[in-house]
Formats: C-alpha cells, sequence, structure tokens
C-alpha cells in the first residue's frame, strides 16, 4: 500500500470490516479496507454496483458503524473497534463535509442560506457564517446566485453550492459520492477542477466515489473496491487545462 | 441561528395560508359553538335581568315558568304584596306561539315564532328599556316586540283572534330556547292563553246545557253562570316579585313558600334552574360538537404536518447527515405545526366574528373563550406535530447517500 500522507493527517483506514446480519443469513460488505488520503489530495472510489462503495463511504461518515477495524480523520482516531467518540453528529458537522449525487440543497434556504446552515449549527453568529459562506460563493464562481433560490440554479451551479456547503466548515475531511453523475462532461469536469483547487488551498482530504469515466483520469490515485476489499492503483491525474 | 421552519412557511406560503384558511373554517365553527352556548347562557341571564324581579313565584313542585308548565291564581299576587320585605308583585304571563302579521293570510304566512308575554305595565316583568316607540299605554291591542322578530313600531300583529299595533321595541328580551318576546298587557294575555275557537266555545256551550246537572230546570241562572266561568280565565304562570331595598330576598322566598304554598325562586335560583338544566342538554351537546372538531382538527393538522415531512424526507435525510440536532429538526416540525395553528386561528377567529350576527340565536364570542381556543389549538398542533417528528427522527440518514 502507497502512503502519501503524513502520519495522523487526512484519512487513513485500516483492516476495516462491514457484516450485515447475523448468522448463516450474514453478509460481508467489507472486509479488508485500507486506504490513505493525504491532506489536499483528491482520490477516486470506484467500483461495479454492491462492491461496498457506499458501505465503505457510509462507515467513513460515521453513518453506520462497521464491524471491526480503524479509522482515523485527521489527527482524531474515530474508529477502533468501535467508535472513539459518542457524539457522531457533531462529528459528521465539524469534521467530514459531504457532496451527494444530487446537490439535495434545502429548498427553502437561499443560496447563502444553504452553505451558512452548517456554522450557524455549529453555533457560530449568522454573521460570520454568512461571510465564510460568501467567500466560498465567490471562490466557486456563485457568488452572483447569493441570493437565489435552489431552484433557480442550473445543475452545475447547485453542485457548486453543494461543494461550498461542504466546504464551510473547513471540515478535513470531504467525501462525494458521485458528484458529478448529473452532469456533462464540460460540468464534471468544473466539479473536479473544483475539488482538486479546493482541497489544494484548504489542505482537505477528499474522497469521490465515482462510475464516472470521464473523471477517472483527473484522479492522481485511485481505489477499486472488489468484494468488499480495496486495491489502489495509480491514476493520469491529468492536468486540468 | 436561522427559523428554519419560518423559511420553511415563507417558502411554501401560498400552501401554508391555504391549509391555514381551511383550518380556520373548521376552528371558525369550533369558536361559533362556544359562542352559541355562551350566547344561551347570556340570554338566559338578560331573560332574567331584564325581567326586574328578585323572586319568581310559581305553582308549586314546578320549575316553572321557563322550565316547566305552571298555573297560579291571579289573585294569588294580592297576598304575596302583603307580605313583610315585599316592594312589588305583578301577574305574568309567558305563551310560545307564532305571531304574524294581521294582514297576512294565516296559511301564506307562517309568522315568527316568539314568547308572547303578559305583564302589568310599571311592574315587575315589563321591559327595561325601549330602542324605539314607546311603552303600553292602553290596557288592551298593544304590544311591544324584540327587535329580532322583525317587525317595526306600527306594524300590526296577530294574536290569536285579535290584532295589535306595535307601538315600541325592545332588544335582548328572548326566551330560553332564543325565541324573541313580544309583550302585550296581561288581560289580553290571560285571554289568548286559553281562549278557544268559535266552534269549540259553542260546543263547550251545547255539552254543558245538555248535562241535566248543570243546567238544572229549578235553578235559574246556573248554567249562564258555569258558560260564564268557562270562559274566562283566572290564572297566571307565575308573580313576579321585587323585595325592598333593605330585605333579604331568600327571606321572603321562604316566607312564602311557607305560607302561600307557593314554590319560589331566587335570582339565583333561577339561573341555576335556566343554566344547569334548561340549556344543559344544549350544552352538552354543544361540548361534543367541540370535542369532535377539537379530534378532527388534531387529525387534520397532524395528516397535514406528516405528509409535509414525509414530502421532505430527503432534505431531513441531509439535515441530520450533516450533523444536525433531533431537537433542530423536531423544533422546525413543532415550529411549522404551531404556524399553521396560528394562521388557522386567525383565519378561525375572523370568520366567526364574521359571520355570528348571521346566526340565527345569539352568538357571544367572548375574549376569554378567545384565549382559551388559541391556547387549544396550539396544544392540539403541539400534539398533532409528534405523529410527523416522530417519523422525521426516524429518517435514517444514510438515505442522504446513494446505494
Amino acid at each position: 500500500m502507497t502512503t502519501s500522507t503524513a502520519a495522523g493527517l487526512g484519512i487513513r483506514i485500516e483492516g476495516l470490516r462491514k457484516r450485515y446480519g447475523e448468522g448463516g443469513a450474514a453478509v460481508d460488505a467489507l472486509r479488508d479496507v485500507n486506504m490513505v488520503v493525504a491532506p489536499g489530495e483528491v482520490v477516486g472510489l470506484v467500483g461495479p454496483s454492491g462492491s461496498g462503495k457506499s458501505t465503505l463511504l457510509k462507515c467513513l461518515g460515521a453513518v453506520i458503524e462497521p464491524t471491526a477495524g480503524r479509522m482515523s480523520l485527521g489527527e482524531q482516531v474515530i474508529y477502533d473497534d468501535g467508535w472513539k467518540t459518542k457524539d457522531l453528529r457533531a462529528l459528521r458537522r465539524d469534521r467530514i463535509g459531504f457532496i451527494f449525487q444530487a446537490p439535495y440543497l434545502i429548498p427553502f434556504l437561499d443560496v447563502t442560506d444553504n452553505v451558512a446552515l452548517l456554522p450557524m449549527l455549529a453555533g457560530r453568529s449568522n454573521e460570520d457564517s454568512r461571510r465564510r459562506a460568501l467567500e466560498l460563493l465567490a471562490a466557486l464562481d456563485v457568488r452572483h446566485r447569493a441570493k437565489a433560490q435552489p431552484s433557480q440554479l442550473s445543475g452545475g451551479e447547485q453542485q457548486r453550492v453543494a461543494i461550498a456547503r461542504a466546504l464551510v466548515t473547513r471540515p478535513p475531511v470531504i467525501l462525494a459520492d458521485e458528484p458529478t453523475a448529473p452532469l456533462d462532461s464540460e460540468r464534471a469536469l468544473g466539479v473536479m477542477r473544483i475539488l482538486n483547487r479546493m482541497a489544494e488551498q484548504t489542505k482537505t482530504a477528499i474522497v469521490v466515489v465515482t462510475h464516472d469515466e470521464k473523471i477517472l483520469p483527473t484522479f492522481k490515485r485511485i481505489y477499486h473496491i472488489r468484494d468488499g476489499k480495496t486495491y489502489e492503483e495509480a491514476g493520469e491525474g491529468r492536468a486540468f487545462s | 441561528m436561522i427559523s428554519l421552519a419560518g423559511r420553511d412557511i415563507l417558502h411554501s406560503w401560498g400552501k401554508f395560508v391555504l391549509t391555514g384558511i381551511g383550518l380556520g373554517l373548521l376552528i371558525g365553527v369550533t369558536l361559533s359553538m362556544a359562542g352559541i352556548y355562551r350566547g344561551m347562557v347570556d340570554d338566559a341571564q338578560a331573560l332574567l335581568a331584564n325581567s326586574g324581579a328578585d323572586l319568581w313565584v310559581v305553582q308549586q313542585d314546578t320549575l316553572g315558568p321557563y322550565a316547566e308548565p305552571s298555573s297560579i291564581r291571579d289573585d294569588a299576587y294580592r297576598g304575596i304584596l302583603g307580605m313583610p320585605g315585599v316592594a312589588a308583585a305583578a301577574n305574568v304571563t309567558y305563551l310560545t306561539m307564532q305571531v304574524r302579521e294581521a294582514a297576512a293570510d294565516a296559511g301564506a304566512d307562517a309568522g315568527v315564532r316568539a314568547m308572547v308575554v303578559g305583564f302589568e305595565p310599571g311592574q315587575p316583568g315589563e321591559p327595561p328599556y325601549l330602542i324605539d316607540g314607546r311603552r303600553i299605554a292602553r290596557s288592551h291591542y298593544e304590544a311591544v316586540a324584540d327587535a329580532k322578530t322583525g317587525f317595526v313600531v306600527g306594524d300590526r300583529i296577530r294574536i290569536r283572534r285579535h290584532d295589535y299595533a306595535v307601538v315600541g321595541l325592545t332588544r335582548r328580551m328572548v326566551s330560553s330556547s332564543g325565541d324573541p318576546m313580544i309583550f302585550i298587557p296581561l288581560k289580553d294575555a290571560q285571554e289568548a292563553q286559553f281562549l278557544k275557537d268559535n266552534d269549540a266555545i259553542l260546543n263547550e256551550r251545547a255539552r254543558t246545557a245538555a248535562n241535566p246537572a248543570l243546567n238544572r230546570p229549578g235553578v235559574p241562572g246556573l248554567l249562564e253562570a258555569i258558560q260564564g266561568a268557562q270562559t274566562v280565565n283566572r290564572s297566571v304562570n307565575a308573580v313576579l316579585v321585587r323585595v325592598g331595598n333593605n330585605a333579604s330576598a331568600s327571606e321572603v322566598a321562604r316566607r312564602i313558600q311557607r305560607w302561600k304554598h307557593l314554590q319560589t325562586y331566587t335570582q339565583a335560583e333561577m339561573e341555576e334552574i335556566l343554566v344547569a338544566r334548561l340549556i344543559a342538554t344544549s350544552a352538552r351537546q354543544i361540548a361534543m360538537f367541540l370535542v369532535i372538531l377539537s379530534l378532527v382538527s388534531a387529525a387534520i393538522v397532524a395528516f397535514i404536518i406528516y405528509t409535509m415531512t414525509l414530502g421532505k424526507i430527503r432534505e431531513i435525510a441531509v439535515l441530520k447527515l450533516i450533523g444536525t440536532r433531533d431537537r433542530t429538526i423536531a423544533g422546525m416540525i413543532l415550529q411549522q405545526a404551531l404556524g399553521l395553528g396560528l394562521i388557522g386561528f386567525v383565519a378561525g377567529k375572523t370568520v366567526a366574528t364574521l359571520w355570528a350576527p348571521i346566526f340565527p340565536k345569539y352568538v357571544l364570542l367572548i375574549p376569554g373563550d378567545a384565549v382559551r381556543g388559541f391556547v387549544a389549538v396550539m396544544a392540539i398542533c403541539a400534539i398533532a406535530s409528534t405523529l410527523a417528528i416522530r417519523a422525521a427522527l426516524k429518517i435514517d440518514p444514510a438515505t442522504a447517500i446513494g446505494g
């Protein structure tokens, strides 16, 4: 396994297992998953349907509990044959950013408040939260849509707002679940360009689960997952023109 | 922290307002039902207060004159008048009947259902104030009507076989069942109460004449005397008594009961009869309606909030996934339910106020009921939202992640 991250930073997964059910009906969704993602790195996670991609993402996102293994986010060990933190919601809110296949923006909040909601939930002032949101919207070229409702945005704009939402609390880790699936090639590459830029600028470790072949060349490293096991492969890491 | 519920309501305000108005109509009906009950109680209290009496003297062992038939001799008041503590005593009669305009054909016009009150001018039982016209000045064939009868000064109305001129109008004088009152002189009312039609009088006379015990050849004048007695009514329904300034009403009542062998009720006892007994069934009926309407309102709010919550499963899953606490999500749903209740209450109070004057019976909307109604609506909405909150808290945040 290639290790390109400083110890204790980014994402580190060792020997992760997840079993659904018990006895004869038990299914091992993850058997032996190992993964390391450095701060500022964007890695791909690919595999056929049912290979365990979503299960791995849910485990990493502290949504479901693994059966065994060890996971670290940044300097914090979050799982070591059991959760090491009691407040998983706070962990998700403060240390993990999520980007979904569909943007899933809150339809009754405008673009700024969609992004600012998380820091507000964390207890930061509305003013600070909105200022931070506007900075990110500017960085992602959607500042001009700050007051728009999500339904007024194009698919690409919505996904950029979703990226801003994932970045707003400055999490050390972002988990992206097929973020380019609903986009055409140009927009998909645009999203990947943004993710790479933001990862580099904010030193965020980003895992992108994807089926999308057109974005595979953008990864420097790709993890393949088959039958619940991960296999690392060097990617093309094609530079964005 | 921004109000998620407030933003959601603003975002889909049309849906909320329309739903709130629908709920408001239901709340309006509920408030009106309470207003009808309050109106009945108020009518009863107005009936007692406006009669100008401290005591009601009625037939022994009856709850008369409003709750049960009561008949006493019309000279009983003389004895009562002479008792210590009695300042005034007067006969009254009450007769509920259809009263129509004199010019109208009996078959064509059903008239107005009214309680015809026979009273002696200047005595207890007289309407306390007029809003138009004058008091009754003649001994016969003049009437004062409650404005709710629809009659105006100058109208001629028919009560039994006689026509009466409406010379005055009063207000808030209705019977315990809500029928407006028409006041006529006592003698006319006594006649109207027991007056038979001409055919019946002829038949009765013939029947009496055919009775050998009453038509004795050896006793001249007996038959005429008996027939004369048959056409005269010497009964009234009650004697209204006003006690002196220093007299105790209950003490005077006790004396009348003891020495006159008549049932006597004080104002408090009569109010108890009217409110607790006479309109008790109606009150229970209204209470049942209130309970049913409350349950229906709760079911509607629960259904609406539940449906709205189910429509936001993805958003709630995302909110939970990104770290929103359960209490924030529960608070959002609770606030939406309360917001819906608030819109509904404002709409309900408005429509109840607007349509109250249209009701045939007096609808009294009191601020206390509005406050109680508001608290009840909010409580119902809060309880109704628990179903949706439970559903929202059960949503698995993992559903936001595909696969």
